[in-house]
């Protein structure tokens, strides 16, 4: 327990610290709520009109299907690569580890505009041999999400991984399992909360995904995300607030379910 | 010697497949990208040159480093004050700061920048308000400028300077700050001359994280910027989809990475990786 306690002037500089951070996620509330077209704060009376536009412009309706079924594709894709990499790295500690962890890791380093401009390159250059998996095809969103997402999946499993006590894998390699035994029935199910975990993130991330899909898509294959930036771009759709509002309800909800249930793991 | 040979064909069999993928899917098209700034339009170096000679590239990359370096200033700072209640605050305080840290971590970069749109426009939140009180007249221009870029970069930010914060701050003794007071230094001057020194790998961690990211921003700057106050990502987004010119585009990238490449070494000089988690 710390006994050094922050003083009454560094609680009042992180509380309009605390406000800055909360405002605009509060900002969002009263203009999903506006009976206008445009943007602007409701003068008297409330509407819920831009929440039933969510609903029935088809629009949002494909985006929003088309955000889950890439997520899926894109999380299952790069969470079994990211398994299948960190269990070589762990099981067998190769020579020149830290320099292919390294190279796995740069799509995560390098700034994501230039990532958005090799992957707009390669997507264009498929395109020319294939009309649906190419630049502006979901699959095509799909792969690139995978190449952002995978470098997160592997930091993960590898922390997961290197908390794992040695000495398990060695009295099972000792009894004779094999290589695949030794992974599916004694490493997986030591890490699978770190595997769950990874696959969620990478979920979350294709999900949000702006930078680079701005770049591989145009007419087709249009994200959740990518229609929030159209509509924020040219005439401000107050049916963003509206989506925003729910969106920050779902992260609330479940960042409070999760610290939920730390704590009652914590508590047994 | 049989076990050997397997173990280096189980590993490379496991290995393979994503070290695949990535060179195909991101180190072989990146070459392409190099090829392109040497290639187009002509063959050569000319894009280079006209990287050190083009007026309004260079006046973006000055922009560029002028926005970083005022966003790395303020979002440090204002990560060490909340940071430094969600480690050693009381458990009531902690869960709060946590909440405010963690909630707009969570919350995609578009809701956060269309959220101070609704703030900062001339028919938003705060201009409506100050009007409706007589405070001004006309409404204040809050965004479509550099100000609304560093506002909603500087929020963006913070989480990330968080982290590598609070590890310094957790990995700090107490008794340090306890003998401090005990020899009669006043709060001020143990947090100035205590606290804030033995936390210098964090701060340098942050500074440094906040400023990489801050030079490759996107989405916050286009949408709070409205393409008046460009940085160097927006430019090259520009130059690829609105005035062709993709060897430019890739030119300036190259740079980019060369230029965060050399700070991200710089990084690894002075703070380990497991400092930042």
């Amino acid at each position: 327990m710390p006994t050094y306690r922050p003083g009454p002037v560094s609680l009042i500089i992180a509380a309009f610290v605390a406000l800055f951070l909360l405002m605009p996620l509060l900002a969002v509330i009263p203009v999903s709520l506006t009976p206008s077209r445009m943007l602007a704060m409701p003068s008297g009376e409330l509407s819920l009109r831009h929440y039933r536009a969510l609903i029935e412009d088809p629009r949002w309706i494909d985006s929003i299907l088309l955000s889950i079924r890439i997520g899926f594709v894109s999380s299952a894709f790069s969470t079994v690569l990211a398994l299948c990499f960190s269990l070589g790295v762990w099981m067998f500690q190769p020579r020149f580890t830290a320099a292919l962890v390294g190279f796995v890791l740069l799509p995560m380093v390098v700034p994501p505009v230039v990532s958005a401009i090799t992957l707009y390159f390669l997507l264009t250059s498929i395109s020319g041999f294939s009309s649906f998996f190419g630049y502006d095809t979901w699959l095509g969103v799909a792969m690139a999400h995978s190449v952002m997402t995978v470098p997160f999946a592997t930091v993960l499993m590898l922390v997961s991984l290197s908390q794992l006590d040695r000495r398990i894998d060695l009295a099972a390699r000792g009894l004779g399992a094999s290589v695949w035994e030794r992974a599916t029935r004694i490493i997986m199910p030591n890490i699978k909360f770190g595997i769950i975990t990874a696959a969620l993130l990478s979920f979350v991330l294709s999900w949000e995904e702006i930078g680079v899909t701005l770049f591989i898509t145009s007419v087709n294959a249009i994200t959740l995300p990518r229609l929030m930036w159209m509509g924020l771009r040219d005439n401000i759709d107050p049916a963003i607030a509206a989506l925003s509002v729910i969106l920050i309800i779902i992260t609330v909800l479940v960042l409070a379910l999760r610290s939920f249930v730390v704590r009652l793991r914590g508590a047994r | 010697m049989r076990a050997y040979l397997s173990d280096r064909m189980g590993a490379a069999l496991l290995m393979a497949p994503l070290l695949l993928f990535l060179v195909l899917a991101y180190a072989w098209p990146f070459l392409g990208v190099v090829k392109w700034s040497f290639t187009l339009p002509t063959p050569g170096l000319g894009q280079y040159e006209a990287l050190l000679t083009d007026d309004l590239v260079q006046s973006v990359f000055i922009r560029t480093l002028r926005i970083a370096a005022v966003v790395t200033v303020v979002s440090v700072a204002a990560a060490y004050a909340i940071t430094v209640v969600w480690v050693r605050g009381t458990p009531v305080q902690r869960v709060i700061a946590e909440f405010c840290i963690l909630v707009p971590f969570w919350i995609s970069v578009l809701t956060r920048a269309f959220g101070w749109v609704a703030l900062l426009s001339n028919r938003g939140l705060i201009n409506t308000w100050l009007q409706a009180i007589g405070f001004i007249s006309e409404p204040l221009a809050l965004v479509r400028n550099e100000f609304g870029v560093i506002v909603g970069m500087t929020h963006f930010l913070i989480p990330f300077a968080v982290f590598p914060l609070a590890s310094s701050m957790r990995s700090l003794d107490d008794r340090v700050l306890l003998a401090a007071r005990g020899l009669g230094s006043s709060r001020m001057r143990t947090f100035w001359s205590v606290f804030v020194p033995m936390t210098r790998s964090g701060i340098i961690g942050a500074a440094l994280i906040v400023f990489v990211f801050s030079l490759g921003f996107f989405v916050t700057p286009a949408i709070l910027g409205g393409g008046r106050s460009v940085m160097v990502a927006e430019l090259i987004y520009l130059r690829i989809f609105q005035s062709p010119d993709w060897g430019l585009g890739a030119a300036i990238s190259v740079v980019l990475v060369l230029f965060v490449g050399a700070l991200m070494a710089l990084l690894f000089r002075y703070v380990r990786p497991k400092q930042l988690i």
